[in-house]
């Protein structure tokens, strides 16, 4: 059941430039404008870390209040932004998030949003980057699961740079109204690794929500 | 002269000074019109405190020359070339435009049209000194009806030299061809004097002012801006031009300077005692006795002057599109009579035109109409509110979003240079202030905006603009100065966010005390980089040992942030510092043993134990 009055959801938002960002920059003003913001914890990685120090501490503790870890920026040469990837290397150590002793993070939903330049026509064996986009987020996927987190289905927005405004918009509030309504629209394929007693619950509710443009994860 | 009688007289007037301004203040009158009263309670009128024959009228006019000097500061000599139609064009049309309506109006009245010309030109004069007072007292002098009332000001100031060379030529008393002779050799020592300041102003003054403001002591600075302002009045005065015309000038060439802030700083006391001296003084001039003795012909000629003046100036100011909200500073700051008509009469009446009973009424009516000129612009203020209220929703969409706010950076040391070519890098401009002349020297050679001044003084910081400042920047060396100056900025200009240059930990704290938030330790972050040095030295790999060092910074920072409030106690200041470092000794080393206990683990290969977990 989700607790109305905890910050039960973490958003990492990663991009280095947001002032020039429209997507990102759109879905996080659509989240400070909504009620979903009050129980949202939301990081924006190189506004914290322009130095990139991470804080590995304040890091571990924002993820262990959460029930659901969002991250949120565009997609840089098939991958994450740098500092997005240093947070990976840094703060799920070993013995605190996986190998022996490692379940701080077990139970937890992961759940990607993210932009990518090419069209959704581009990611696919015929299209330019000859792989669907659920190939290239397979890092995202397996990283999660090591850390026994629940791979929820990605909300991926593409060709960000020649979506309209509405477009972005239409992302935008899918998004927040998914965090407001968490977990009532959680995938009934979610696959459970170890560990999460709650996992069986969600299989008998409905989709509350279509995905929208959906890559082929 | 008594020594009772030399203490009195300051006595007098800083008593009634003290007195009347706060009162005038207080009932809204403007401060003016509380000097004015002032000057007339304590003049031969009413309780004749002040002997007759003391030369305050002349120390008193020192107020406007250094007024005009300081008027001057604030023109480039860019900008009064821009203005050089206004001043010929319609300060023309004001003087001769309301010259010729009272002319006009005294010949219709039966007068002789030789004294008609010569009293309306005396009359069609205004007071600068109350103008510009008024202007500076509303904040109005650069708006489009200052600027206006300044060029007609200046007018009338170079005008004063023809007008009292016509008055003999008028006086029928003879002699025209000598005065004539008189006027052309009066008018190339004017113009030889002009030379002198232009030329002395451009090639000697600067470097004059940077010799004094190397010997650092500030009152002979003081003292040789003053030694400046009266020079040159002296040097007009000699020639017969307008003392307060060649302090413009002399303003004028030095608006470029560096030096312009603190000459501003420092000159504006003695023009706010001398100013008040100034209105004090015709205060006191105001002759009661000759009103009472021709009431109806003293207030005639004040209505015929007030009447006939705004007409001719509402004319004007709808002609140059003078905004409807400045409309009546304009026209009742001009309508007023000008001190200067006191010298054209004075001259009259000597020259045989008008008897002293004439004379008196008309400085009578000129004085009543400086006194008026508060009244007025309260009533006009009221009138103008009233239509502005209809079209405020109006002007309100009209406007333009503000002006972004300015950087100012007090110090421009090696610090405050590194800060201000960053900015300028990223196409930002800042105002630096410094007192180091040479250190400003050098600025200026690569075309910075940099003035030399005290940082710490009010006065200083609001002439550079602090109270629309968005950001401070406190990069001066001096601690006590530094904190002096923040808090002053918390005080004063609360708006403006500081950056501000810690020497130590205990400047630090003081400057979080004061409520700064942006702080740096000067030598901290230096320190940090030899660190790293060090340790890639000893073997460590460089980003390994960014990585320490940031580190170090962090953990540093929060245990200087958590001893923020134990500034008042010094032994548990102590006792928390040398806590602060066991403890964060021990975390450093935590964080290593925990590092190579990861490093350790991920060699064991805890992957194989997951793979058989997996499958």
């Amino acid at each position: 059941m989700p607790d109305s009055t905890a910050r039960d959801i973490l958003v990492l938002a990663a991009h280095p430039d947001l002032a020039r960002s429209h997507a990102t920059r759109t879905v996080l003003d659509a989240l400070r404008a909504s009620p979903a913001a009050d129980r949202v914890e939301l990081r924006d990685l190189y506004r914290l870390y322009p130095d990139f120090h991470v804080h590995v501490e304040a890091e571990q503790r924002a993820l262990e209040a959460a029930r659901l870890v969002v991250m949120l920026h565009p997609i840089y040469w098939y991958s994450m932004p740098a500092l997005q990837k240093l947070w990976w290397d840094e703060v799920p150590r070993l013995g605190w998030a996986y190998g022996p002793g490692g379940t701080a993070l077990h139970g937890k939903d992961f759940w990607l949003v993210a932009s990518t330049g090419g069209g959704a026509e581009a990611y696919a064996p015929g299209g330019h980057n000859h792989h669907a986009i659920g190939e290239f987020l397979l890092p995202y996927q397996q990283s999660a699961r090591t850390c026994g987190m629940s791979w929820l289905q990605p909300q991926i927005l593409h060709a960000a740079h020649r979506a309209t405004d509405e477009e972005i918009r239409a992302h935008a509030e899918l998004f927040v109204k998914r965090l407001e309504h968490f977990p009532e629209w959680c995938d009934t394929a979610v696959e459970r690794s170890v560990g999460d007693e709650e996992a069986v619950d969600f299989d008998e509710r409905p989709a509350l929500f279509s995905t929208l443009g959906g890559g082929a994860a | 002269m008594s020594h009772g009688n030399w203490l009195q007289l300051p006595l007098v007037f800083l008593a009634a000074a003290v007195l009347a301004v706060p009162l005038a203040r207080w009932l809204r009158l403007g401060s003016i019109l509380g000097y004015l009263v002032a000057g007339v309670l304590i003049g031969p009128a009413v309780l004749a405190l002040i002997p007759e024959s003391t030369a305050i009228p002349e120390v008193a006019e020192l107020g406007v020359v250094l007024m005009l000097f300081l008027v001057g500061l604030e023109l480039e000599p860019k900008r009064l070339w821009a203005m050089r139609r206004p001043i010929f064009g319609w300060g023309s049309v004001q003087l001769l435009g309301c010259a010729a309506v009272l002319t006009a109006v005294g010949i219709a009245l039966g007068h002789p049209w030789r004294l008609s010309v010569v009293v309306s030109l005396g009359l069609a004069m205004s007071s600068t000194a109350v103008a510009l007072a008024v202007l500076a007292e509303r904040n109005l002098g650069r708006t489009t009806a200052g600027e206006s009332i300044l060029s007609v000001a200046l007018l009338q100031d170079i005008a004063a030299i023809p007008v009292l060379a016509l008055v003999p030529v008028l006086a029928l008393s003879g002699a025209s061809d000598d005065a004539e002779g008189r006027t052309w050799l009066a008018g190339a020592k004017a113009a030889g004097a002009i030379v002198v300041i232009i030329f002395g102003g451009r090639l000697a003054l600067r470097p004059a002012l940077r010799w004094i403001a190397h010997s650092k002591t500030p009152e002979i600075f003081t003292a040789a801006a003053l030694l400046l302002v009266l020079g040159t009045a002296a040097l007009m005065q000699l020639v017969g031009l307008s003392m307060a015309l060649g302090a413009f000038l002399a303003g004028v060439l030095l608006a470029e300077s560096e030096y312009r802030r603190e000459l501003e700083t420092d000159l504006e006391p003695f023009k706010g005692l001398l100013l008040g001296l100034f209105f004090i003084a015709v205060g006191m001039g105001l002759d009661l006795k000759a009103v009472a003795a021709q009431p109806l012909f003293v207030l005639s000629v004040l209505a015929a002057l007030l009447i006939c003046k705004i007409l001719v100036l509402t004319g004007m100011s709808k002609a140059m599109k003078i905004p409807l909200v400045e409309r009546p500073a304009f026209v009742i700051l001009l309508a007023q009579g000008g001190e200067f008509g006191f010298v054209v009469f004075q001259l009259a009446q000597s020259e045989g035109m008008i008897n002293a009973a004439q004379n008196s009424a008309l400085v009578a009516a000129v004085a009543l109409s400086l006194a008026l000129t508060p009244l007025l612009l309260t009533g006009g203020d009221r009138i103008m509110s009233q239509k502005l209220a209809r079209l405020g929703e109006k002007k309100k969409r009209n406007e333009a979003p503000p002006v972004p706010s300015p950087i100012i950076i007090a110090g421009s040391g090696r610090y405050g240079q590194v800060i201000a070519r960053m900015l300028r890098a990223n196409g930002l401009e800042a105002t630096v202030l410094d007192h180091d002349s040479e250190a400003i020297e050098s600025l200026r050679r690569f075309e910075w905006t940099v003035y030399y001044g005290d940082a710490t003084r009010l006065d200083m910081l609001r002439t550079a603009g602090a109270e629309t400042a968005r950001i401070l920047v406190i990069a001066i060396d001096d601690i006590a100065q530094s904190v002096e100056l923040a808090e002053l900025a918390r005080e004063h200009f609360p708006q403006a966010t500081v950056v501000a240059r810690a020497r130590n930990v205990q400047h630090y704290y003081q400057l979080r005390e004061a409520g700064v938030d942006h702080i740096e330790r000067e030598t901290f972050d230096s320190a940090l980089m030899s660190a790293r040095s060090v340790l890639e030295l000893t073997g460590m790999e460089p980003h390994a040992a960014r990585r320490q060092a940031m580190r170090f910074r962090r953990h540093n920072l929060e245990v200087l942030e958590q001893m923020v409030p134990l500034q008042r106690d010094e032994n548990a200041l102590i006792a928390a510092a040398r806590l602060g470092r066991q403890q964060f000794e021990q975390l450093m080393a935590a964080e290593r043993e925990a590092e190579d206990a990861h490093r350790r683990a991920q060699r064991g290969g805890w992957d194989r134990h997951d793979v058989e977990q997996d499958s």
